[in-house]
């Protein structure tokens, strides 16, 4: 993944440029990412047992909800409504945010979100923060920012802590370290984490837990700056919300004096009383409970009461470059609860690093490409990394269409490419023009009988265990089968001429 | 019923037994099947692919050469996931395409959808004598929602032993182009699919799209080949509705 300095380069500083760019590239095209990855079997093991865990516990959930079509449907549209009056609800949002004593500020992109977050930070004179888990600030790349200006960054969700110990990068959006089972993160405390009690370090639960308490309680109460995101910011009164299941997230919240959000302009929502339906959708798809165990909720400062000064980063970052796309678009939807990576057949064999992007699986096949356009490093191959199964539509709570964005994003990747040559593009024309005669289909099909009838006399059960590329890649793990003696139409023909119906000459 | 047969590009090349048992089922259920010859391929591919353009001659070709059928029907899920879900998108900037799919469209069904929903139909009357388990497809159980349809008719033929699939409703990995562009993926997803039918001590597995069944017995008989357990047969279940007839 690519952080970059704060600041960035020169050309993604470039006046006009409205791309996204930070932690959302692919360095490598997904099928060679993917390729290494699959040569970790005890990824897949753990994958496997998380992600089943957390399916099933959703399916629960939204099962004995009865209501659960229309709160997607609701969750949808309150969505729609929001990207089509994003510009008056941006302002309505930093008018009652500063009303409330909070300091708004716009970020174009990455680079400027990381200058202003480290500006805020040096202006503070503390050289240490403590993170609330966010995918903005991941996205963005902060961490390295910070650490680049000299600032020691704490984050203090367990499974963010969990990966920045190991000095990796998270893989799942809700669950960075998914990747790791309970002995390896034993192994990652016991080697990294300062302090920690080996003698009471077993890799239960429980003991794991309690290591990190031990460990962040410190740093929760000398904190003076903590970091955040938001799930929600609501443009009517000036409200950012933050859903956890630890209570880190609280105590960044409360006990520091100065907090920074950072928050993508798509997380807003007009009003208070949409936060009704979000709070039933939100949990439930995420974690697969009813109620998560905290949410906290805080609009501007309040004096005597938590930070003294609270600055809100707007990031856009390529979010108004995808709305542009009227097909697209749907993906600025995402609520970030993960459910389509937890059904997703490709994610569970592959994880999240395969994709490059701190948005992985279905959703981050559409997003990341969206926000840095198509182009971006090996962006351009993520749409295809997907057989169109349908499972992430099906338990997406705000009905994103995943798989249609997938198949216009391949589109889309396809036009842009109409100029160079592709063997691809012939063969998809020859086929077409082919397929929409019936003579020249008729002529072609008995073609391809006779191609294949010699092979037909060495292959003794009639199929193939190797054929030239780029058809090699399918028998590299698959027998393929060979065209029929004779093909249906012919069969029928041949029928119609003996005057129709069951003749007994049906074993073509 | 007087009901036209989309046969689908792959069956007529690669799986005409399919066809002929589609043909078979309809017939000896008193319907009169035609094969209206200027059909090709739907364009899923293309479509799929990122195509538009070179799918749209494709979409059509359908329409005309279905238009006027009272019923059509197809023994492939995607095949009709395609027709019913991508055409009204890809035909939405032209006025003229768009009504002959909105036309033809509501007509096509996917084979257990006219045998259980426009003819009321559970019980061919078949026979087919073997352990059988079904792998419901993507598109079939996501895209139309054929529910267990295919099962009801399967339960229905005599001497058929139908046994669960776990983690049926799980993508075999086949996904068209994916099946080469993303291979290793592909044959992860295969792997775990292969093995979860062995593990039923089924005789065969039956689907409703033999591009998927290509994938997946293509990935049984290898594995048969280089010794993981006994060879179990991939069949499309229209061939198993074509068993013999156990009443006239």
């Amino acid at each position: 993944m690519s952080g970059g300095a704060p600041g960035g380069t020169g050309a993604q500083r470039r006046r006009g440029d409205r791309r996204g760019h930070g932690n959302i590239v692919a360095p490598l095209p997904f099928p060679a990412a993917a390729r290494r990855e699959l040569g970790n079997p005890q990824l897949r093991a753990n994958l496997r047992r998380a992600t089943h865990t957390i399916r099933d516990r959703r399916a629960r959930v939204v099962g004995e909800t009865p209501d659960w079509a229309h709160l997607r449907a609701a969750g949808a549209a309150i969505k729609d409504d929001v990207l089509a009056r994003l510009p008056e609800l941006l302002e309505q949002f930093e008018a009652a945010a500063t009303a409330a004593g909070a300091t708004v500020h716009w970020a174009r992109d990455a680079a400027e979100a990381r200058a202003l977050v480290t500006d805020l930070v040096r202006g503070t004179g503390s050289a240490e923060v403590v993170k609330v888990k966010s995918m903005a600030t991941q996205e963005i790349g902060l961490n390295e920012a910070l650490a680049e200006a000299g600032i020691t960054v704490v984050e203090t969700d367990l499974a963010e802590l969990i990966v920045q110990l190991a000095d990796d990068t998270p893989s799942h959006i809700l669950v960075p370290a998914i990747h790791y089972n309970r002995r390896q993160i034993r192994e990652i405390f016991a080697d990294r984490m300062p302090g920690v009690d080996l003698d009471a370090l077993t890799d239960e639960p429980a003991a794991l837990a309690e290591a990190a308490r031990r460990y962040l309680r410190d740093r929760f109460l000398n904190a003076r700056v903590a970091i955040s995101g938001a799930n929600f910011a609501v443009a009517e009164t000036g409200t950012l919300v933050v859903v956890e299941s630890e209570g880190n997230g609280r105590m960044c919240l409360t006990l520091p004096e100065t907090l920074i959000s950072v928050v993508g302009v798509e997380k807003l929502l007009p009003t208070f009383r949409d936060l009704e339906v979000f709070l039933q959708l939100l949990p439930r798809s995420a974690t697969g409970e009813r109620m998560n165990p905290y949410t906290s909720m805080w609009t501007g400062v309040t004096p005597g009461d938590g930070p003294r000064a609270l600055h809100v980063v707007l990031l856009d970052n390529g979010r108004t470059d995808t709305l542009a796309d009227p097909v697209g678009r749907q993906a600025l939807r995402c609520i970030r609860c993960s459910a389509c990576l937890n059904v997703c057949p490709v994610y569970e064999r592959v994880g999240g690093h395969a994709y490059g992007s701190v948005y992985p699986g279905p959703i981050g096949a559409i997003l990341s490409p969206q926000l840095t356009g198509l182009d971006a490093g090996a962006n351009r191959s993520l749409p295809y990394a997907s057989t169109l199964c349908g499972a992430c539509f099906d338990v997406c709570p705000v009905r994103i269409d995943i798989p249609q964005v997938l198949v216009h994003l391949r589109q889309r990747d396809v036009d842009a490419r109409r100029g160079q040559p592709s063997p691809e593009r012939m063969a998809m024309r020859a086929l077409s023009w082919v397929m929409r005669d019936r003579r020249r289909y008729a002529a072609a099909l008995r073609a391809a009988r006779r191609g294949a009838a010699p092979l037909r006399l060495l292959t003794a059960g009639g199929e193939v265990r190797r054929l030239p590329w780029p058809l090699s890649a399918w028998t590299s793990s698959r027998d393929a089968p060979l065209p029929a003696a004779r093909t249906f139409r012919d069969w029928w023909a041949e029928r119609t001429a003996h005057g129709g119906r069951e003749d007994g000459r049906d074993q073509g | 019923m007087r009901v036209a047969l989309f046969v689908t590009c792959v069956n007529d090349l690669m799986f005409p037994a399919t066809g002929r048992a589609v043909v078979r089922v309809l017939e000896r259920l008193g319907h009169t099947v035609e094969f209206p010859a200027a059909q090709g391929c739907c364009g899923q591919m293309h479509a799929n692919s990122g195509y538009r353009a070179e799918a749209l001659p494709l979409v059509r070709n359908f329409v005309e050469t279905f238009a006027g059928y009272e019923a059509v029907v197809a023994p492939s899920g995607s095949c009709v996931a395609m027709v019913r879900e991508a055409y009204p998108r890809l035909a939405a900037g032209d006025p003229d395409l768009a009504a002959a799919v909105n036309e033809v469209v509501p007509r096509v069904h996917e084979l257990s959808e006219l045998l259980v929903d426009v003819l009321g139909v559970t019980d061919v009357g078949a026979s087919f004598p073997h352990r059988v388990t079904y792998h419901p497809t993507c598109h079939g159980l996501r895209t139309l929602r054929l529910g267990d349809r295919p099962l009801r008719l399967l339960r229905a033929v005599r001497g058929l032993d139908l046994v669960d699939l776990p983690g049926a409703e799980e993508c075999c990995g086949f996904g068209g182009t994916f099946a080469v562009k993303n291979a290793d993926v592909s044959s992860a997803m295969l792997a775990d699919k292969c093995a979860a039918i062995r593990d039923t001590g089924a005789a065969y597995v039956a689907a409703a799209d033999n591009s998927c069944l290509a994938h997946i017995g293509g990935g049984l008989s290898r594995q048969a080949r280089l010794g993981s357990g006994a060879p179990v047969r991939a069949v499309h279940y229209a061939e198993i509705l074509a068993g013999p007839e156990v009443h006239p």
